[in-house]
């Protein structure tokens, strides 16, 4: 059992990170602005299609190409505010919901339009770690890494630089935020930017061992909204911790019992948590 | 007597008249209205589109060459009412009401996938439209007692029982396999007739397990996999998943002699794959190298019908700018199975034509093509088999080979395929 257990828990943990960075795009948008971004799984799906164009058609090292992604995700996400997002921020849930689900919608239609839905991989290799009965794929622990980094990095920039700040004072009390001279249309537009570059790099280092669709990002959407509420809505940090928890789940039920129980007990999960810590387990306490 | 003699004259003339215009008569043509709905959308697209592509083109081809003549002169063209599904059942059950009630299809299409053919064909059934389904290898809706519906593709019970009699003729020492499918109508047909088929023979099944339709994660089954140390892999689903499977069962670097998946591997974007590709098996319901020819037709003693293989991938690729896939093919099959129904029945009065279908044997680019008429399995596909072909290195590239059944076979197995 041992010898199953150990190395699914391993591969389940790494995919974690990749998982809790997405989740961590989708958690920051909403803990600023109260929105919940229906466009999140085909940002992702875009993120995976811009590594392997620039893999494809450029010979970029997937890696490197993770930062002119993140780039594009970033630009992406202000022109979706600004285009879909900004004028409907005050107005009921119901319409921001609407309007990033139009924004879904015109993604995966273009993006069906114009890649069709073959699926695609990048055939870059990093061989892969032995260690014990562990193997494990270096291109994971690679994204696993990358992941850790670019959390590290958002948290200097959250907690270190002044946009940082002003994100997180907008978080707090956007009327007292304006009040103190920050111009709230902006931080909204940036943030909502952080979130789909987010979004784009987790895309991106998934295409680098999962073949993917125009249509690959909706299930991972799904997976940030329980690893969201798992960890903490609005909580960065909590979004990495629920990552590695559903990571872990999905490597060990397996081990127990066939892999079609991994949704049901994820989302039995996802109700036990809403209803017994409905802040999730890094979230604040209202 | 004059008078009578003007008379007799115009009568006269007028008989001639009437017979000269009878013989030059245009003979009467009607156009035949072919349904079907296609998955614009959605993730059947790629397959649809390419079973749309290669209908439209015998459409085209036929419509060009002047339609189809009946023994009664009058000359048969065709049109179609298309919709898109969506890749959904539901819009299906509808879409397909419509074509029936409100366009008056003449004649049904399936549309791609056993699902949704599956909601096509009990509405095919309950409006009595003849309908021809291609892209859907399930058998399940032949044996649901309908009489209309009759089925292009070899069927999902016989997609991977000759990948078992392969593997037991390259290597009769294997005694290990293990199925790993996708959770879906088709696939669990497909892994369940070949796990009966390979018991049967003795082989010990270590894992029978699926996967939801979206898995992308193999790692867990890859672990379960070397706990159960198989000799050999078969199952996947479709091809996203397919890939994924492949592609980390290599990167994991289990020590597995045979390896072969559905539907993924005789695309082209498999080999995007790289290494991760060579070695893999996998079941085509058609492939550019089988060679069907009017001499192995004389050779079979059956009827050759339509176009040879070389010409209909010639014609694809000047009108698509893309390799035709097995779906390509199905659908241009399904259209010559229609034309060739037509032309027997000489007729299109529905019960003409299905029972033309119901006569029909003959061997065409695609393959055999005939039909069961028990009324256990009406329709279901009897004549036609699967090729399985293998991704090898050919002169440095990755291409594929057929390596069974041995008679259409152009390359030797890679055997094993992960040392």
């Amino acid at each position: 059992m041992l010898d199953i257990l150990l190395p699914s828990l391993a591969d389940g943990l790494l995919l974690g990170f990749v998982y809790g960075l997405a989740a961590m795009g989708l958690t920051l948008i909403w803990g600023v602005m109260d929105v919940i971004n229906l466009s999140h799984g085909p940002i992702i799906a875009l993120g995976m299609y811009g590594i392997y164009l620039t893999f494809t058609n450029l010979g970029l090292n997937p890696y490197l190409a993770i930062i002119l992604v993140a780039i594009a995700g970033l630009l992406l996400g202000v022109l979706i505010y600004g285009v879909a997002v900004h004028r409907v921020i005050n107005a009921p849930h119901l319409s921001t919901l609407l309007a990033t689900f139009s924004v879904n919608m015109i993604l995966i239609g273009i993006g069906t339009a114009v890649f069709t839905t073959t699926p695609r991989n990048i055939d870059f290799s990093l061989g892969s770690v032995t260690m014990g009965p562990i193997t494990l794929p270096g291109k994971r622990i690679a994204a696993a890494l990358a992941a850790l980094l670019v959390t590290g990095l958002l948290y200097l920039f959250l907690y270190r630089s002044r946009p940082g700040k002003h994100i997180r004072a907008v978080t707090d009390n956007r009327a007292a935020a304006e009040l103190m001279g920050i111009r709230s249309s902006m931080i909204l537009a940036l943030s909502f930017g952080l979130g789909t570059m987010l979004a784009a790099i987790s895309g991106g280092l998934i295409a680098t061992f999962f073949p993917f669709t125009i249509l690959s990002g909706g299930g991972y959407e799904l997976k940030s909204f329980v690893i969201g509420v798992l960890g903490g809505l609005g909580n960065p940090l909590g979004a990495l911790l629920g990552g590695l928890i559903l990571g872990a789940l999905e490597g060990i039920i397996p081990v127990f019992m066939k892999t079609t129980w991994v949704p049901v007990l994820e989302f039995i999960l996802f109700v036990l948590i809403l209803l017994i810590r409905p802040s999730g387990l890094l979230g604040k306490k209202s | 007597m004059r008078k009578e003699s003007w008379k007799l004259l115009s009568l006269f003339a007028l008989l001639a008249l009437v017979a000269a215009s009878c013989a030059q008569a245009p003979a009467e043509s009607a156009t035949f209205t072919i349904g079907f709905t296609a998955s614009i959308t959605g993730k059947y697209e790629v397959s649809s589109a390419a079973q749309v592509n290669a209908f439209t083109m015998w459409m085209d081809e036929i419509n060009a060459a002047g339609g189809i003549e009946l023994g009664d002169g009058s000359i048969i063209t065709f049109d179609t009412v298309f919709y898109d599904d969506e890749s959904n059942t539901e819009r299906v059950q509808e879409l397909y009401t419509r074509l029936a009630t409100e366009d008056n299809a003449d004649f049904l299409i399936s549309p791609y996938s056993s699902g949704l053919t599956a909601a096509a064909a009990v509405i095919a059934e309950q409006y009595g439209k003849v309908m021809i389904t291609t892209g859907a290898a399930s058998d399940e809706t032949y044996q649901a007692g309908y009489t209309h519906v009759f089925q292009t593709y070899t069927p999902s019970s016989r997609y991977l029982t000759g990948a078992i009699d392969h593997l037991g003729t390259i290597d009769p020492s294997v005694t290990k396999i293990a199925f790993v499918y996708e959770n879906d109508k088709f696939s669990t047909g497909v892994v369940t007739a070949a796990k009966d088929y390979a018991e049967s023979l003795g082989y010990e099944v270590v894992l029978f397990e699926g996967y939801d339709s979206e898995t992308v994660d193999f790692a867990p089954f890859i672990n379960k996999i070397e706990a159960a140390a198989p000799e050999a892999i078969m199952g996947g689903g479709h091809r996203v998943d397919g890939k994924a499977f492949a592609l980390q069962l290599y990167e994991k670097g289990l020590p597995i002699n045979y390896f072969a998946v559905l539907v993924a591997p005789p695309e082209p974007e498999f080999a995007e794959l790289g290494d991760a590709a060579l070695g893999v098996i996998g079941p085509s319901q058609w492939e550019p190298l089988a060679a069907f020819t009017p001499e192995s037709a004389a050779d079979a003693g059956l009827e050759w019908f339509g176009v040879l293989g070389a010409d209909f991938t010639e014609n694809y690729i000047a009108a698509f700018d893309a390799e035709p896939s097995y779906h390509a093919a199905g659908g241009y099959a399904a259209g010559l199975i229609l034309e060739k129904a037509i032309r027997d029945a000489d007729s299109i009065d529905p019960e003409a034509l299905k029972t033309a279908l119901e006569a029909m044997d003959i061997l065409t680019f695609y393959g055999r093509i005939k039909f069961d008429t028990t009324p256990e399995s009406h329709g279901l596909q009897i004549g036609h088999d699967m090729v399985y072909i293998q991704w090898q290195m050919v002169d440095g590239t990755l291409a594929k080979q057929v390596v069974w059944p041995l008679e259409g076979a152009t390359a030797e197995t890679i055997y094993p395929i992960y040392e």
